[in-house]
């Protein structure tokens, strides 16, 4: 069984998966790029390494957080313009020039689309997921908000108003989600625990 | 377009699915950088991939498309040694003959035509090229909510080369104003719109 195992190991070494085509396509330009010095290793590596590892929701987690326990900090965060408050925390960069934070309140459900392409602001969220990317979501969450919200697992009540956040310019939205009941013995990096991406999108509720 | 079905959401996706699709996030940049060429260029690369291509293709082929084009029509690249090298590349569409009508093209005012509490309608122009608004809110009215500095024009960065800035206004409708009765009554839509794509309602 186990030589079994050893053979079946040795012959996938020498035999890999043939390439997909959208595979060869990377190594086409990739390779014809490294021709002609235009592929630098350590700027992927970085960018890679970046997205995958320490930038991604964590990051809005912290500022939801802050937000519900530091009044002072709310209220700088909900300003006109979020960006300098976002930057207070250590985040900012490539999809973050300008951001805007829009609160959930008793009246109000927020939820973000980029109906034209992927717009995220990635500082606080990291890449976006695919779905946030797909046909559906961007043309049915303009369309039929509340009926997909549903379809998601978020019922929001009929009393409530749905305001859907179109990312179409150069403005990035992270929703502010409502500070759950019976949290409030917990400390910040307790709070940002509970906070979701998909919260921050607008299409789940805490 | 409409008739998608359900939203379909992977649990626990990972950032990127295999390896391709992460030096594709880290190639495409390096691409911009060589070409000079800016964001809007690139969303009009990805957008003048062939219909029935771009819909069954994932968001990082989407890159790729868009990366590859641009390298080739800036001649970085040959088309050719591409086409040889991967076995076959699909590439976008060509851009339109007349990418940008006049008044999409013409240079930005420097003071905001409108204010908060404004209500402007959408025109409702169809340009061949690029542009940031959307089909949805052409010919629909509302009302600005916020005022932003100005940012670049997605049309001129795209197809004249220039940086030119403009204020951006965040519009916001009613969804029975954009889908008629069923459109969710009570609910509102909120979209930033460039200064040239507004009239003013009178």
């Amino acid at each position: 069984m186990s030589d079994d195992h050893a053979d079946h190991d040795h012959a996938d070494h020498h035999h890999p998966e043939p390439l997909s085509d959208v595979e060869r396509r990377v190594r086409a330009l990739e390779s014809l790029m490294a021709e002609k010095g235009l592929v630098n290793e350590e700027f992927i590596d970085e960018m890679v390494q970046a997205y995958a590892h320490d930038i991604g929701p964590m990051n809005g987690a912290k500022v939801v957080a802050r937000a519900w326990t530091d009044p002072d900090y709310r209220e700088r965060l909900l300003a006109e313009d979020s960006t300098p408050a976002i930057n207070e925390l250590g985040f900012g960069g490539a999809e973050g020039a300008h951001m805007v934070v829009v609160a959930n309140t008793p009246e109000v459900h927020n939820v973000v689309v980029c109906t034209l392409c992927s717009c995220y602001p990635w500082p606080v969220l990291g890449l976006p997921p695919t779905w946030y990317k797909s046909p559906p979501y961007r043309s049915r969450m303009v369309r039929e908000p509340r009926v997909l919200l549903a379809e998601m697992g978020c019922e929001v009540p009929d009393d409530v108003e749905i305001r859907v956040w179109d990312s179409s310019a150069e403005v990035r939205y992270l929703v502010l989600p409502e500070r759950p009941p019976g949290t409030d013995t917990l400390s910040e990096e307790e709070l940002a625990a509970l906070v979701t991406r998909d919260s921050m999108i607008g299409v789940a509720r805490l | 377009m409409a008739g998608f079905g359900p939203v379909v959401v992977e649990p626990d996706e990972p950032v990127f699915h295999a390896p391709w699709e992460a030096r594709v996030f880290g190639l495409t940049p390096l691409v911009m950088l060589t070409t000079g060429l800016g964001t809007p260029s690139f969303r009009h690369a990805i957008e003048r991939i062939a219909p029935a291509h771009y819909l069954s293709s994932s968001y990082y082929e989407h890159w790729l498309t868009g990366a590859a084009t641009l390298a080739v029509e800036a001649g970085v690249i040959d088309a050719d040694e591409l086409d040889a090298r991967a076995g076959g590349f699909p590439l976008s569409r060509p851009v339109a003959h007349d990418p940008v009508p006049a008044h999409l093209a013409a240079p930005a005012s420097s003071d905001p035509r409108f204010g908060v509490g404004s209500r402007v309608r959408v025109r409702n122009d169809h340009p061949a090229g690029h542009t940031r608004c959307p089909d949805y809110v052409r010919d629909r009215s509302g009302e600005v909510v916020r005022v932003d500095g100005g940012d670049p024009v997605p049309e001129i960065e795209a197809h004249l080369g220039r940086i030119e800035r403009e204020t951006t206004y965040c519009v916001r409708f009613t969804l029975s104003e954009l889908w008629g009765d069923d459109g969710g009554v009570g609910d509102t839509l909120c979209i930033d719109l460039y200064e040239r794509y507004l009239d003013e309602v009178p």
